[in-house]
């Protein structure tokens, strides 16, 4: 027989999730340590990680990681990047961390083409303090900072990250995926791969956006919280590639 | 003919595989963890396993650590 | 400029730039901010000519972080900002202390409170020394005084920050970002740094390391927190640093930190010369403060008058040293014009004929 699946070297050995059951954090985290063992970059590779849900990355994945506070995580990035160069360097953030307080941080590491690649979890809420309103909350979703669903007299809108970070000039790659269905899942690693390999080619910043449950705070079983993800999210956040410049859809 | 193996430790008893495995070979078990959650269990009598390994792809938490085919 | 035993005019921000690049600072990150812009366009024109990296941060939040992810791999790099923006900062500076990060940060200060203005002020005594971050941590900090100094202490910021893994603060003022002097820049006097067991280089041929400040568990946290004023016990062991001038038979002392050190300097002379026995006494590490050193001027029962242009922040640090034993005065003006050395004297001859602790504030 032959193994088809095993636990990739990248992650810690004797790791265990600290995540709820049914997160769907445990699968990006497997497939960015997937694709550090296939393309070979585990070792020169330095993280920078965020605030949230995804702060324990190091517990997990066996890289070099540096913490940075809350929505900083492509600042330090771009400091890492800048004093080495040659480092394979990506932020693993949450849409709290990416596109609310770190929303400048993020979008002008994009528009300076930092050859940096980021990957943003949302789940439309804010999951490590207990499932408030957050910047991708959709409309009309209860939280427990917005009781009575999100509207526009007291909210405003949610943000599309993928399309916005597609629209800075030094963005090479930005992409919404989603981890809902096995082929969505293998769609997310193609994606993420993408985004490695922009920025190991120098071309510019790479992204991806993962629609990302949380049954938890959703009040929802793990089954229930991927139906939600094709039913409620998708519709407000098309799954798609939004910018590629190593494809048409560059420019 | 496929297999795959279940660290029941690392299981959280979410039940994604349960529902994932197109043959439906993966049973919550009688048995349960320091939670009190039953865990989930391989039945494979008849050898349907086709080692497709959806259920390990599916696991947020890695808890199905090996697929063999 | 770099590197050379000749006298150079030079102003005091420009100074700082090229000591920074002497130094070997691989990185500037920086956001403009009067009156320390000259230092960001300086290194604007040099980094990329000696192939180093410079970012015109969107933000002093997004600077100080970006020094904080390339201090993590082992080189030196730096931010500077003044006054309310370095405020913006402290965030950051609690995260590196924690994370024991050698981040260089130059702070030339400018008044406040709030948007305040450009002009030169020392309201930065508390920010820099007992920090706007959240928990216990400890910064160092050095407070030049002269041109000459402020090249000479930014080599001592980038090597103590790496010796110590401590962030450093080199508190300036406008007055000595914008003003020429002669100096000479000679060459960076500190050996070279070790930082081969802790920066972040990639996982190869070595477990992986993780730079955080999470603190999940409470009894390693206590732990990590009384590590860290350990190792600031050793800072002040070995690194206090001050200065002082004709205390031996002083009745009172002029105390003063950076650039208005020069005028208690003249003040001092000036009081010689009309009979009054004063002496000068200044710290330059901030913080680390020269406690010890005090607390024996006034064991020896000299007075302290601390000229300040702020309302007094350096001056309750001076009391605590003092611990009662003798008078501490306070001469001040929160912002704006430096004490000239005909208001200081003036404000001393009142002290001695007081015979007790005054406060002499000048509008």
């Amino acid at each position: 027989m032959q193994q088809v699946f095993s636990i990739p070297k990248s992650m810690k050995k004797d790791f265990r999730y600290t995540f709820c059951p049914g997160c769907d954090h445990g699968v990006a985290i497997r497939l960015v340590a997937e694709l550090l063992d296939e393309m070979n970059l585990r070792e020169k590779t330095i993280c920078s990680t965020s605030i949230g849900c995804s702060v324990f990355l190091y517990d997990f994945l066996d890289v070099d990681c540096v913490e940075a506070p809350h929505g900083r995580a492509c600042a330090s990035a771009t400091g890492v990047k800048r004093a080495t160069p040659d480092k394979f360097v990506f932020t693993y953030q949450g849409d709290g961390d990416f596109a609310s307080i770190g929303l400048a941080e993020s979008m002008h590491t994009a528009l300076r083409g930092e050859c940096v690649s980021a990957i943003c979890i949302n789940n439309t809420t804010y999951g490590m303090t207990g499932g408030q309103l957050g910047p991708t909350t959709v409309m009309g979703q209860i939280t427990t900072t917005s009781p009575y669903g999100r509207n526009r007299e007291y909210y405003g809108y949610p943000i599309r990250v993928a399309e916005q970070i597609a629209l800075c000039d030094g963005t090479a790659y930005s992409a919404r995926v989603a981890l809902d269905t096995i082929p969505h899942i293998n769609q997310a690693k193609q994606a993420l791969k993408k985004a490695f390999e922009v920025q190991l080619q120098g071309l510019g910043f790479g992204f991806v956006e993962i629609l990302s449950s949380c049954p938890t705070n959703w009040h929802m079983s793990p089954q229930e919280a991927h139906i939600r993800v094709k039913e409620e999210m998708m519709p407000v956040f098309p799954l798609g590639v939004y910018k590629d410049v190593t494809t048409e859809k560059g420019e | 003919m496929g297999k795959i193996v279940i660290d029941a430790n690392r299981c959280k008893s979410c039940y994604l595989c349960v529902s994932t495995c197109p043959k439906g070979l993966i049973k919550k078990s009688d048995k349960t963890n320091r939670l009190g959650d039953y865990l989930v269990e391989f039945d494979d009598k008849n050898n349907e396993c086709i080692g497709c390994a959806m259920c390990a792809k599916r696991c947020p938490d890695m808890a199905i650590t090996a697929v063999y085919k | 400029m770099a590197e050379s035993n000749e006298k150079v005019l030079i102003k005091g921000n420009y100074a700082i730039a090229q000591a920074a690049i002497n130094a070997g600072c691989q990185c500037y990150f920086g956001y403009p901010i009067t009156p320390q812009t000259e230092i960001g366009e300086y290194l604007s024109a040099e980094m990329p000519k000696l192939g180093r990296g410079y970012v015109c941060a969107e933000s002093e939040i997004a600077a100080i972080n970006m020094v904080v992810g390339a201090v993590s791999t082992g080189v030196r790099a730096m931010t500077t900002s003044s006054s309310l923006a370095v405020a913006l900062m402290q965030e950051a500076l609690s995260y590196a202390a924690s994370d024991e990060l050698p981040v260089v940060l130059v702070n030339v200060m400018r008044a406040g409170p709030g948007l305040g203005y450009i002009y030169p002020a020392q309201g930065d005594y508390n920010q820099s020394v007992y920090g706007g971050g959240n928990g216990d941590y400890k910064i160092i900090v050095l407070a030049p005084s002269t041109v000459q100094e402020c090249i000479d202490f930014t080599y001592r910021a980038f090597y103590l920050a790496q010796k110590y893994r401590n962030p450093v603060i080199l508190l300036a003022d406008g007055l000595l970002g914008q003003m020429m002097e002669p100096a000479c820049f000679g060459k960076d006097p500190y050996p070279e740094v070790d930082v081969s067991s802790w920066a972040l280089t990639g996982a190869k041929d070595r477990e992986s390391r993780a730079i955080y400040s999470i603190g999940t568990d409470e009894k390693k946290q206590v732990q990590h927190i009384y590590n860290l004023f350990k190792k600031f016990e050793v800072i002040a062991e070995n690194e206090t640093s001050y200065e002082e001038f004709e205390v031996e038979d002083a009745d009172i002392i002029l105390t003063a930190f950076g650039s208005i050190t020069r005028n208690i300097k003249a003040a001092m002379k000036v009081l010689r010369d009309k009979g009054v026995k004063a002496g000068c006494f200044r710290p330059v590490t901030l913080s680390p403060f020269p406690h010890k050193r005090i607390n024996e001027l006034a064991s020896m029962g000299k007075d302290f008058a601390v000229v300040e242009m702020n309302m007094g922040q350096m001056f309750k640090d001076v009391k605590y040293a003092v611990e009662g034993k003798s008078n501490v005065s306070l001469i001040n003006r929160p912002v704006g014009e430096w004490l000239s050395v005909e208001e200081i004297v003036s404000a001393v001859e009142k002290i001695m004929e007081s015979k007790y602790a005054a406060s002499i504030q000048y509008s």
